[in-house]
């Protein structure tokens, strides 16, 4: 049966995940692997939360915002302190970070959330904007030098963090909940006049969305050893929009992929400082050139080993996507 | 429910937009089980006059009542859940989902299961998600979609995409149904189709149906009684035969009769 099938697919995958982070930490614990590719696996991990966070809210319910730094910032800033000020222990830091950073989102989601399309992204472009300017007026948090966190954010914590935002995330999309939330993608007034309660859902899925945003702005505040308010301006929003672009809108695997070959290739080409920024853009546009839908497109992952079976399509030919 | 109160009491309903009177003064009636059908020239406000049913527009003036309860100003998904459900005239599917999405997406309102049942995989998201297949399934069924039930909406065929657009809208579980010209743009014989498909799932689901449609040998041939509608108000009503002889309608479709 279906059902059973899925469930069964569900551990399988736990398991394999379990067993490649428990190798990696031994290779990290072992010294295999040197510290620059350390740094570059945490990147990656907090790149693949923020990613997924943002798929749930452009990809699954379609309302387009760019104000993902906010969230982010919202979550480096109140973890630190509860770190640093209040001396409380990391998981309870991220877990307020997290639950700071949802607030936000229900604050801010209920009014903007009435807008679409442009109006929402400028909207939220906007909120990303009042964050980084709130937390550089804050002496309590350094002002514009930024404040200094210990390095707390290790492997374990990290992945752990990755893997729940996954698994929660494709959970919430592969049921009820997320079918509604899809519907309203697809077709808001149809989606209404099925009976599902559009505002609940929208709101609910970025506040969702911001929650794990503000956990890996926890990871990434105790991963840097300082965080400024200039590192959450609204070029990290975009860092993060692009990931999501890039990946396929569509798709949830894609997402993670481009945040692993794009923290990849960023990384490497800081060996070469003066055409980075040139090689990455070019990366890009190629990529929107030759394959508009994203890597992946509509496809999941999962998708490959199933033989003509996905529940989520989407339109191959990317016109709807020029948005981005 | 009293035996004789109307299933639907709207009651010199209608609304404005600034200074045009798009809808005004209908009054109308459905009583359970009718199937009752709604027609006017282009532009007479048929389509407008399901939006205000629906809740997508809040009438300026009047009442609309469902089974006694007062409609008026609430969202369009609570009126779904008390039981209006509709259909559009330019359908409007979940194109990337699959007909089966389709479907179980109608079921939503009926989901016991909470957000976070779903999330931490608990015992009543299987039973429930099982249960919503299982409905969705049987609906798609009895529409004859069952065969496609993988397929992206986007890519049946029209009169499918009709039929889907109908099964989704009963899966809401509606007391009245509302059809939005269903047989638009179907040759005579996916219409003739279209007529006994109707008739049998009100049968079944023991549902009063409202249509709109613009295929007279649709309307006259299953509709028990016919509502007139030309710019914004009712002209006319009655059984199918004293509308086809209504000069008033005849009017209205055809002009006046040069003197």
């Amino acid at each position: 049966m279906k059902l059973g099938k899925h469930v069964k697919g569900f551990w399988l995958s736990i398991v394999l995940a379990v067993i490649f982070s428990i190798i990696i930490q031994f290779l990290i614990s072992g010294g295999t692997l040197n510290s620059f590719y350390v740094n570059t696996l945490f990147s990656i991990g907090i790149n693949i939360i923020l990613a997924v966070s943002l798929h749930l809210i452009i990809g699954i319910t379609g309302q387009f915002s760019i104000g993902h730094a906010g969230f982010l910032a919202i979550g480096a800033y109140i973890s630190a302190i509860i770190t640093m000020k209040l001396t409380l222990p990391f998981p309870v830091a991220l877990l307020a970070g997290g639950a700071s950073a949802a607030v936000a989102g229900l604050i801010i989601g209920i009014p903007t959330l009435r807008l679409r399309g442009d109006y929402l992204a400028i909207a939220t472009l906007g909120f990303g904007e009042i964050m980084r300017i709130v937390f550089l007026n804050i002496d309590y948090v350094g002002g514009a030098s930024g404040m200094t966190v210990t390095h707390l954010t290790t492997w374990p914590w990290l992945i752990s963090c990755v893997l729940i935002t996954i698994i929660v995330i494709v959970n919430f999309t592969n049921s009820t909940h997320g079918r509604a939330c899809l519907a309203i993608r697809e077709n808001e007034i149809a989606a209404d006049a099925m009976g599902i309660n559009t505002t609940y859902y929208k709101v609910m899925a970025f506040v969702i969305g911001a929650f794990f945003a503000g956990v890996a702005g926890g990871l990434h505040a105790h991963n840097f050893y300082i965080i400024q308010p200039a590192n959450f301006g609204f070029l990290k929003s975009f860092d993060i929009l692009i990931l999501v672009v890039i990946g396929g809108l569509e798709s949830m695997s894609g997402s993670v992929i481009a945040a692993i070959l794009l923290t990849i290739i960023s990384t490497f080409l800081s060996n070469y400082p003066e055409v980075r920024m040139v090689i990455y853009s070019l990366v890009l546009i190629v990529m929107m050139l030759f394959r508009p839908q994203g890597l992946m497109g509509t496809k999941e992952f999962t998708s490959f080993f199933k033989v003509g079976k996905s529940t989520k399509g989407g339109s191959q030919d990317g016109s709807k996507h020029t948005v981005a | 429910m009293a035996a004789n109160t109307p299933l639907l009491k709207v009651d010199h309903a209608g609304i404005r937009f600034g200074g045009l009177k798009a809808v005004s003064e209908v009054n109308l009636e459905l009583r359970q089980g009718e199937l009752v059908g709604l027609i006017g020239p282009n532009g007479a406000g048929k389509t407008t006059f399901f939006n205000l049913l629906t809740g997508v527009y809040v009438p300026t003036e009047g009442s609309i009542s469902l089974a006694g309860e007062k409609l008026n100003g609430l969202a369009p998904y609570k009126i779904t859940k008390k039981g209006i459900s509709r259909t559009f005239q330019n359908i409007r599917l979940f194109n990337d989902l699959s007909v089966l999405d389709n479907v179980k997406i109608a079921y939503h309102s009926l989901a016991k299961h909470s957000i976070l049942s779903s999330i931490f995989r608990l015992p009543p998201h299987f039973s429930g998600e099982r249960e919503m297949e299982e409905k969705a399934i049987e609906c798609l069924k009895i529409f004859k979609l069952d065969h496609v039930f993988d397929e992206q909406a986007k890519n049946l065929p029209y009169g499918q995409q009709r039929r889907l657009e109908i099964a989704r809208a009963l899966a809401a579980s509606p007391k009245l149904l509302l059809l939005d010209e269903p047989a638009a743009g179907m040759n005579p014989q996916e219409t003739a189709e279209l007529m006994k498909l109707i008739a049998l799932i009100r049968e079944r689901f023991d549902l009063t149906i409202l249509l709109i449609e613009h295929d007279m040998n649709l309307v006259m041939g299953v509709c028990e009684r016919i509502y007139v509608l030309d710019h914004g108000q009712l002209i006319a009503e009655g059984t199918p035969e004293q509308i086809r002889n209504n000069p008033k309608v005849i009017e209205a479709y055809l002009g006046e009769e040069v003197s």
